[in-house]
């Protein structure tokens, strides 16, 4: 039984005998499951040159391959060689049949063209195939999702693998309407384990006690890496129990301490030598109206949320000897951040913020063979969400095209895809995980 | 046989905040306690599911269902159930005798890592049945005819309802470990000032070190309590000037609830390995253990202070590592009451006491007191027994390792005329 009373009686005929629309109940990664579900279809417009390696990944994972009829796990277009109008009509051709057999949490996944500045026909279609997925998004039923890759044609296969994997699997349950853009890598890329993509990776996760950093923390151990659970002393009990159910470590860290860049870096060199994923993910809210909005509210939010993790970046720059050969940073932010929220001005200025910060950072880690990305989760069920108002958390929950609140562990896959050593394309993006909220799309 | 002998490792430590009996863990077993403060340990230096040496804890107050109370501790902590562990108990030096078991067997090769722990409830105090009627009951459950258990029944009074309950006093005096400590105040001649003095820098000191995060490695909060509930960090010698003593009779009572440690519930404990075995795990070295000592004293004929066998263990432990008193950074004397440090302090200085009563031709001489217990002790903590050892033990090893060279001498004086005494050096 879930937080949904709402999705769980729409199961009953009955009630949908009613008129009561059903939620749908989302498939959901668990360890050793398949791929998908299905078969998948796959399909090129223009001379993209993807389908192939496609197949080929899809094969690896014991996905057969769709015939004419009947339902379809997934449908796959590769239109990164599209440049007309011709090939974005070709692209509704492949996609109409297509998204009538997609099965329930099916999944529709258009690999786009990267705009050329060169060709206006090209970068329209190229910007035209948001507008197509994202209203696709809405349309797809029984929890199915819609998504947009944006190629580069360096990317290379095993850079847009570990990519391809996330969004056709279980894994993006709650990410809809998204558009990910896959360039080159920023280091060489060893094709991982798709079974334990982490194998082998320390990762430091704050705000790891509970809510949404307790799921990371679970998750990226689940995927195999060694967990370090970071969060304030006064919260040591719950991180104890993270770092013991994970098998890693906890550290209790004011992370908002001037002393705190320094102390998590010796930490970092003196256990582990390194980090390889860093996810920010400890926040806090101070809600107010901008009306009476005071300095300490607005302080100590952007403290905790921004500030830290400007410092902490910082200081893992300056000593980039800590930072590991394939270091991934994965900063939480959050639909407030883009869509802005009232009475939310403090900490919606700090999550938008992080966005500022990940597109500023991204250059200069890709340099040193590190990317850094943003998360930005919608209505996701925790205990903050559960104490809400009845009427505020149903309209919050329904008013994305999965009519449905995320769960932690959504946000917590998102931030695992992104961690992957393999995920070397995919760096100074945002990428939201809110059922295709229709707040800020 | 393993041909070795090495300085055992002080790795790191972990406690609950110390709470006032009857407070935060009112409803907290010693089992419950020591438990969670295993699991904080395992969770600070990532041993979820390791195979210890060995852990060994203990309390001083007991519930008879508390039989082999460490090992039911591991397992139920996340360290794994291959690790064995077994209780001990030597009162309030419980705590530090654990540590010195694990770092002798470490030193001897018997052991790569071990667990030191104590844990102490006063909220959760064994009351026992009254003693006439046990003796009824027993009698009653060996009788084998129906006969006999009517005639064990016959033994049955109402007077056998009220229960033994557990009494802070020496048995073999019937007085309270306060009112001998307010004999050796008096015989001594500590005064009510000094000791509300040292009362106040326990519990500034304590106040300066959580606010300095000191204990953000060393403390995990439990059952809501993040810091030490006995702490008053605004505690000055005028507020402890007006409270009335509570131990020893008229003009010469000095010892106040201020200044003598509250009954308390806590738990703590030390991690302790080779050197190997730490950097094999990746674990810091904060300090070794250097050499330790107990003592005991003839309180019951012979007029000693029930809690002066420090005094005598402390200049036998120097003489046999060629060290002064003066040869220490810092010194954590445990502050059972103001009135027994000071008392130790002055009788180590008096040479008198040092040719008659140890032996020495000069005394060990005064210390400087800006070293003395300067993260706060017994005082501001509390002190839940059994515990206090190990958070000791731990403060010191992370106070040298901060300094980064030199000694510290730990001194626990217990019931029964005890103590216990040791050396820790910081690790190079």
């Amino acid at each position: 039984m879930s937080n949904d009373t709402l999705r769980d009686l729409s199961q009953n005929r009955l009630v949908q005998r009613l008129g009561v629309p059903r939620i749908p109940v989302l498939r959901r990664y668990a360890p050793g499951q398949p791929l998908l579900d299905g078969p998948a279809l796959v399909g090129a417009v223009g001379k993209g040159g993807l389908a192939d390696g496609v197949r080929a990944l899809l094969a690896d994972a014991g996905v057969p391959v769709a015939g004419d009829e009947g339902k379809v796990a997934a449908a796959v277009l590769d239109a990164t060689g599209a440049r007309t109008l011709d090939d974005l009509a070709a692209a509704r051709e492949f996609l109409t049949p297509a998204v009538r057999r997609l099965a329930p949490s099916g999944r529709l996944l258009v690999l786009g063209p990267v705009a050329d500045p060169d060709d206006v026909e090209a970068s329209a279609v190229a910007q035209g195939f948001e507008g197509l997925v994202r209203s696709a998004g809405k349309e797809v039923r029984a929890g199915a999702t819609a998504n947009l890759l944006v190629v580069a044609p360096d990317a290379g296969a095993d850079a847009l693998a570990p990519t391809l994997r996330f969004f056709l699997s279980a894994r993006s349950a709650f990410v809809s309407g998204q558009v990910v853009r896959v360039a080159a890598p920023v280091g060489p890329v060893e094709p991982g384990d798709p079974a334990r993509p982490l194998a082998g990776r320390i990762a430091v996760v704050t705000g790891a006690a509970r809510g949404i950093g307790e799921a990371i923390a679970d998750t990226l151990a689940r995927d195999g890496a060694t967990i370090v659970a970071v969060d304030v002393p006064a919260a040591g009990d719950a991180l104890a129990r993270v770092a013991n159910r994970t098998g890693g470590t906890a550290l209790q860290l004011d992370i908002t301490a001037a002393d705190a860049p320094s102390r998590l870096l010796a930490h970092l060199r003196e256990r582990h030598d390194r980090v390889d994923v860093l996810v920010h993910n400890a926040g806090i809210t101070r809600d107010k109206l901008l009306a009476n909005m005071d300095a300490d509210r607005w302080d100590a939010v952007l403290a905790v949320n921004l500030r830290s993790q400007l410092a902490i970046n910082e200081a893992l720059l300056a000593d980039a000897g800590v930072l590991g050969d394939s270091a991934r940073i994965v900063c939480i932010s959050s639909m407030s951040g883009i869509a802005g929220n009232r009475g939310q001005t403090n900490y919606a200025a700090s999550k938008a913020g992080v966005i500022g910060m990940v597109r500023a950072l991204a250059p200069r880690l890709a340099g040193l063979g590190a990317t850094i990305n943003a998360v930005a989760p919608g209505f996701i069920e925790t205990a903050m969400t559960a104490k809400m108002p009845l009427g505020t958390r149903e309209a919050g929950r329904r008013v994305n095209s999965l009519r449905q609140g995320g769960l932690p562990v959504d946000v917590a896959e998102a931030v695992g895809w992104l961690g992957q050593a393999a995920s070397a394309g995919v760096t100074g993006q945002v990428v939201r995980v809110d059922g295709q909220n229709m707040l800020g799309a | 046989m393993p041909e070795t002998r090495r300085k055992a490792a002080v790795i790191g430590g972990n406690r609950i905040p110390f709470a006032r009996a009857n407070g935060a863990y009112a409803r907290a077993s010693n089992l419950d306690m020591l438990t969670a403060t295993l699991d904080g340990l395992a969770a600070r230096f990532g041993l979820a599911g390791e195979r210890l040496g060995e852990v060994v804890g203990g309390a001083v107050l007991k519930h008879s269902r508390d039989r082999d109370l460490t090992r039911e501790a591991v397992l139920g902590s996340s360290l794994s159930p291959y690790t064995p562990a077994y209780d001990v108990q030597q009162a309030c030096g419980t705590g530090l005798e654990t540590a010195v078991l694990v770092a002798n067997k470490i030193a001897l090769g018997q052991l790569d890592s071990g667990v030191a722990a104590g844990v102490d409830t006063a909220s959760d105090a064994p009351v026992a049945l009254n003693d006439d009627l046990r003796r009824v009951l027993m009698a009653l459950n060996g009788a084998k005819t129906l006969g006999a258990r009517i005639a064990a029944l016959r033994g049955l009074r109402p007077g056998q309802v009220v229960p033994e309950i557990p009494r802070n006093a020496e048995p073999r005096t019937g007085m309270s470990m306060g009112e001998h400590a307010a004999q050796t105040a008096l015989e001594w001649h500590v005064g009510r000032e000094e000791q509300d003095e040292l009362t106040v820098a326990s519990h500034r000191n304590l106040a300066a070190a959580y606010d300095r995060g000191f204990f953000d490695d060393l403390v995990t909060p439990y059952l809501g309590l993040t810091r030490d509930q006995n702490l008053r960090p605004d505690s000055t010698v005028e507020k402890l000037a007006k409270l009335k003593p509570v131990f020893g009779k008229g003009e010469q009572a000095t010892m106040t609830a201020g200044n003598s440690t509250p009954l308390t519930d806590g738990a703590s404990a030390v991690l302790l390995g080779s050197d190997q075995w730490a950097a094999e795990h990746r674990l810091p070295v904060l300090a070794h253990v250097v050499d330790a000592e107990t003592a005991a004293v003839d309180f019951v004929h012979n007029g000693d202070g029930l809690l002066t066998a420090p005094l005598y263990a402390v200049p036998r432990l120097l003489e046999r590592n060629g060290l002064t008193l003066q040869d220490f950074d810092f010194y954590e004397i445990h502050e059972a009451f103001a009135s027994t440090v000071l008392a130790t302090l002055e009788a180590w200085e008096d040479p008198a006491f040092a040719k008659e009563r140890l032996g020495l031709d000069a005394p060990p001489g005064a210390i400087d007191r800006a070293k003395l217990n300067v993260a706060g002790s017994s005082l501001a903590t509390g002190h839940p027994f059994a515990a206090t050892g190990g958070r000791i033990v731990a403060t010191l090893a992370k106070l040298l390792h901060e300094k980064g060279t030199g000694r510290g001498l730990i001194s626990i004086c217990a019931a029964g005329g005890q103590g216990v005494v040791a050396i820790l050096e910081a690790a190079r």
